[in-house]
């Protein structure tokens, strides 16, 4: 059972985590500019590294916050967790 | 009833003025408080106590705890029973009833032991090699030969018991109470830390139940009584006895199952399994004997030394009047001195070695016991029971010569040498190290934060343990941070110097060939299965555990693993570290399924979620339905009515006066801030910008593939604050969506989201009648200009402040009214008196179904995850001019492709049954070749309406073929069927009714 540290409530156990997959993925900012080559790169396309991977992770049974966990895939180490950004942290 | 014909007069943990009355076979028999089942048989003179797993052979109980292989038992009868329990950790109770699950029609006459006769055709793998074929066969075998194989027998009847799940976190968790164990929690207390310390026996102290050693000028049982009072001092310290750390998870989780009650026990609580996030953990589990692997060495009263030694010591029984010892080391001659105390006349102790110390030779002289160094036991005589044994000079190791002498007895205890339990240390991703003096595996490099201690790690001095538990108790609350680390001064234990073992794995000799030398006696893997395996090539140590099923069972090769290895290592000439172990997992010994599911069983299963108008629902004798965690009304029946003829009458009362229905379910997401419009732009295909205060929309949104997720309508009710519905499955995936959106993809959009489906009662109101009925409890104009179609208004409804929708999923004139959750009933009845005058109708689920699958709508079957807009018909709702969630996808050339299936609608003759749900649409039924599948069906009803079956489907280019004739045939329900392709909407395509 993974203890992950939620940077807003703490360390919690993983199973009030959704996974949301790789980390490093961005959204084209114009979609209809890139090639359905790179589109498909960005849809469907993931890395599966062994070793230290950048995830994402939704407090869904804390405090719906997607945050960033530096996880090593084969040992399942936690080296660190951190908001996806700080912004949306706040209420409008 | 039976004496207790091999109890001895004096000794033991039992309690003498406690005695209970049992069964074990139908034989009623009587043993005391403090006997464990084994004990109390034993000290009946029973020891045949089950048959072999594959040959049947008569078995006997072999150990006096967890690694037991042979004496595992149907423990009571009927709902209570449990299987493949093991004698020797069950502790005796009054009224205990127990069986051998192995044999048919009984241990003592067992027709399965035949395959012992015809066993030269049953080699390892042998249901493999003859059961493959023809392979669709393998089922119906199967079933057979797990007969035969006769495990327990799982209870039939819904389990009676209640367990608990029971979530802890300390400071340090300490796995095995003895020696070791109660030393480390001992220190670890004293330094304040919280500890919880496990044992799986019923009384903690271990080895020391057994020893006679003294510690400190005390026995060994005074400092165990000692120590045990001293930690029920702290408070902070937790003893769980009867409790098995049964599983090492990452990130220091461990599960302890504790036994908290027998079945006479009136407690509530049979088990609890303990779900512990530990700082720091001591391993002081121990180490578990390994017998000796020798001809018919499965006979019953073939025995580990250290088991025959607990019987004696701890529970003050003979397991035998003339014993024979037959060892590699020296710890099996602390067995033949207590036997021989105990009255047992000890024939022989057989040793592998050629030397021994000074001091045991003196001891074996005035107990005038027999001493046959550098000899082997070649053979255990004897069928039902050993009645002797043969012997042989070794003259190199592992290889015997002829036998030369043989011994009778009833008794034979043997000692391979100890390997430590592992198990823990391993799950926990530790490494192993092979150490060739101890013959084992010991833990090397650790991975979490914990330790191992005493013989766990290969300390098998009790000195030794006692020292290394006190350091490692220390150690483990300093690192949680506790104390200043510095351990005790060690206790004073007079220790001889001792003989260093000699590994002895496999007697090899010259005895005839169809004798069996068992490996694994639980499942009757011998060392020629072993040797068969190595020369089919399964010499890889996890194809040779799954091709003879070595280490495999209940007992999970406590006592066979390596031996097997050390066996397969010589057999291909390999040293044994390079061999390796199996993978150790969890469980540690096995776990009843009813602990493990806890209080989540039956309708503790899941959460039932209820609508605000739940109780009005029942009240009106609706019929529920599970939808998720909801319970919904699925339809209203009147008395003597069926269920197909209310759901028609709430479908035609909706389509001719007016009807309620409870959507309270419908995921509702209030939406604020000053993107909030333009988000929904990014999130919906369709405009939002441009909808004004007091409107609503129908909105679809798709996953970033270009499949269709979710839809819903959504109402602007101020400049930057909305409220969009989701449909009731979807509700928590599209929060999880928009908030991934909003913090991860467009973190820069100022828009915030509340979830408000619990804080709304929804009821729509829907039927040609429904603005009258809404006239006369709205407190304003509800007419067509003041409230046209998609229109949004708050009014008082019944004095009840209320969001109105004049939105339609039926297709009718229809308005959704949302007030607070508290409110709901009282609108719900306030709306049924002001509809009596036009009939008005509650209909449910179905008849919502009924109503959509008329009108055409889209839901969940259609939204499959693979269908995009333009397959749905709703092509024309994507907005071109901006970009959202998925629209790039919908350009890849498969997406547009022509011949994608897409949504119509399907008409069957009048008279025919219904269409069933999944069929497939072909040209021609008749056809079995060259007869392609065309499309399926996805939602299917009767329609009261129309009075004819009617279907949604997708279908291959399907508004092409819309005047087609196909056939729909389901294979599943035997139906095949001529339907007539038309357009998805049933009814008013126009939609003259709903914006009237």
């Amino acid at each position: 059972m993974m203890l992950i540290e939620c940077p807003f409530c703490g360390p919690r156990n993983y199973t009030e985590f959704t996974y949301g997959g790789d980390a490093g993925i961005t959204r084209p900012r114009e979609p209809d500019a890139v090639t359905d080559a790179e589109w498909t790169d960005y849809v469907y396309v993931r890395n599966n590294p062994r070793g230290m991977h950048d995830e994402l992770w939704y407090h869904s049974a804390g405090c719906r916050r997607w945050i960033t966990v530096h996880r090593d895939t084969l040992t399942h180490d936690v080296a660190g967790t951190e908001a996806v950004s700080q912004a949306s942290t706040q209420l409008p | 009833m039976s004496t207790q014909s091999c109890r001895l007069r004096n000794g033991g943990l039992i309690d003498r003025s406690r005695e209970l009355s049992f069964s074990f076979n139908g034989r009623r028999l009587r043993g005391y408080a403090g006997d464990s089942l084994a004990s109390a048989l034993l000290a009946n003179n029973v020891h045949l106590v089950g048959r072999s797993f594959k040959y049947h052979r008569p078995r006997g109980i072999v150990g006096s705890g967890a690694e037991e292989p042979n004496a595992v038992v149907q423990l009571e009868h009927g709902a209570l029973t449990q299987p493949n329990l093991r004698a020797t950790q069950i502790p005796l109770y009054d009224g205990l009833s127990a069986s051998s699950q192995n044999c048919w029609p009984s241990v003592s006459f067992d027709i399965g032991a035949a395959n012992n006769l015809v066993s030269r055709i049953l080699p390892a793998g042998f249901y493999y090699k003859t059961f493959m074929w023809p392979p669709s066969k393998w089922m119906s075998y199967e079933r057979l030969i797990r007969k035969a194989a006769g495990m327990g027998k799982a209870p039939v009847e819904p389990d009676p018991d209640h367990y608990a799940h029971h979530y802890a976190h300390c400071d340090v968790l300490i796995a095995g109470g003895g020696p070791t164990g109660l030393a480390a929690a001992l220190a670890a207390g004293r330094a304040g830390a919280r500890v919880i310390i496990a044992d799986e026996n019923w009384e903690f102290g271990g080895s020391l139940l057994v020893d006679r050693a003294n510690i400190d000028d005390a026995s060994a049982l005074e400092w165990v009584t000692q120590t045990m009072a001293a930690l029920a001092d702290m408070p902070e310290v937790a003893l769980l006895p009867r409790s098995t750390v049964f599983g090492y998870f990452d990130h220091n989780f461990l599960t302890i199952a504790e036994h908290v009650a027998d079945a006479n026990d009136s407690r509530r609580v049979r088990q609890r399994i303990w779900k512990v996030r530990a700082k720091q953990v001591v391993l002081a589990t121990g180490a578990i004997e390994r017998p000796l692997v020798f001809a018919d060495n499965d006979r019953p009263g073939v025995m580990l030394a250290s088991a025959a030694r607990s019987y004696v010591n701890r529970f003050a029984v003979k397991p035998g009047n003339r014993a024979v010892i037959f060892t590699n080391n020296d710890s099996a001659y602390a067995t033949a001195f207590d036997l021989a105390c105990a009255g047992v006349d000890v024939a022989a102790v057989v040793d592998a070695r050629t030397a021994t110390t000074t001091t045991i030779t003196k001891q074996l002289r005035a107990a005038g016991i027999q001493h046959l160094p550098g000899h082997a036991v070649v053979r255990a005589r004897g069928g039902r029971h050993v009645s002797g044994v043969s012997i042989a000079p070794l003259t190199a190791f592992g290889l015997a010569g002829k036998p030369d002498k043989t011994i009778d007895c009833d008794l034979l205890c043997m000692s391979g040498g100890f390997s430590p339990a592992v198990h823990l240390f391993s799950q926990s991703k530790g490494r192993l190290r092979y150490d060739a003096e101890l013959a084992a595996f010991i833990p090397d490099v650790s991975v979490q934060a914990e330790r191992s201690a005493g013989a766990a790690r290969g300390t098998m001095t009790l000195a030794g343990c006692l020292a290394e538990g006190a350091r490692a108790g220390a150690d483990a609350a300093y690192a949680a941070g506790f104390g200043d680390g510095t351990a005790c001064s060690p206790l004073a234990v007079a220790e001889e110097n001792q003989t260093p073992l000699q590994p002895l794995w496999m007697v090899h000799s010259t005895i005839r060939r169809h004798r069996k030398l068992f490996v694994d006696f639980q499942n009757d893997v011998t060392a020629a299965d072993v040797a068969l395996a190595a020369r089919e090539g399964y010499f890889a140590v996890e194809h040779l555990k799954r091709y003879t099923t070595l280490g495999m069972g209940t007992d999970q090769g406590k006592l066979s693993n390596i031996n097997g290895l050390a066996i397969l290592s010589e057999i291909v000439s390999a040293q044994i570290p390079a061999v390796g172990t199996t993978t150790f997992r969890p469980p540690y010994t096995a776990i009843t399924l009813g602990a493990l599911a806890g209080t989540e069983v039956g309708a503790h299963f899941a959460p039932v979620r209820r609508t605000p108008l739940h109780a009005r629902h029942e009240q009106a004798g609706a019929r529920f339905i599970n939808a998720g965690l909801w319970r919904r009304p699925q339809f209203y029946p009147h008395p003597n009515e069926s269920d197909i003829d209310a759901v028609n009458r709430e479908a035609l009362a909706v389509r001719a006066g007016v009807g309620v229905v409870d959507v309270s379910t419908l995921g509702r997401i209030d939406i604020k801030g000053r993107d909030a419009a333009e988000f929904l732009e990014r999130v919906y295909i369709n405009s939002w910008k441009n909808l004004t205060i007091g409107k609503a929309r129908y909105g679809l949104m798709l996953r970033e593939d270009g499949m269709v997720f979710d839809d819903g309508t959504t109402a602007r009710l101020g400049t930057h604050h909305f409220l969009m519905t989701t449909t009731t499955a979807n509700a928590t995936k599209v929060m999880v969506h928009l908030e991934y959106l909003l913090q991860v993809v467009w973190p820069e959009l100022e828009v915030h989201l509340t979830s408000v489906t619990e804080q709304w009662a929804a009821v729509a109101l829907a039927g040609p009648s429904s603005r009258k009925v809404l006239s006369c409890l709205a407190d304003c104009d509800v007419g067509n200009a003041a409230l046209p179609h998609m229109g949004y208004i708050e009014a008082q409804v019944a004095g009840i402040p209320a969001r109105i929708f004049r939105i339609s999923f039926s297709g009718e004139l229809a308005y959704e009214i949302n007030v607070a959750s508290d409110h709901g009933p009282t609108l719900w009845q306030a709306l049924l008196d002001a509809g009596k005058p036009y009939r008005i109708v509650p209909y449910g689920t179905e008849a919502m179904a009924v109503l959509r699958i008329e009108k055409g709508h889209v839901a969940g079957m259609e939204l499959d995850g693979r269908t995009t807009p333009e397959d749905l018909g709703l092509g024309k709702m994507l907005n071109t001019a901006k970009d959202c969630i998925g629209k790039r996808s919908l350009t890849r050339p498969l997406l547009a492709a022509a011949g994608r299936k897409q949504l119509v609608g399907l008409l069957a003759a009048d008279d025919a049954p219904l269409i069933p749900r999944g069929a497939q649409l072909v040209e021609n039924a008749g056809h079995h070749s060259r007869n392609p599948i065309l499309g399926h069906v996805t939602s299917t009803c009767y329609s009261p309406h129309l009075k004819r079956p009617i279907a949604l489907a997708l279908l291959a280019a399907g508004r092409s073929r819309i005047g087609e004739t196909l056939s729909a045939v389901s294979p599943l329900s035997n139906v095949t069927l001529r339907v007539k392709i038309t357009h998805h909407v049933f009814i008013d395509p126009d939609a003259a009714r709903m914006r009237n």
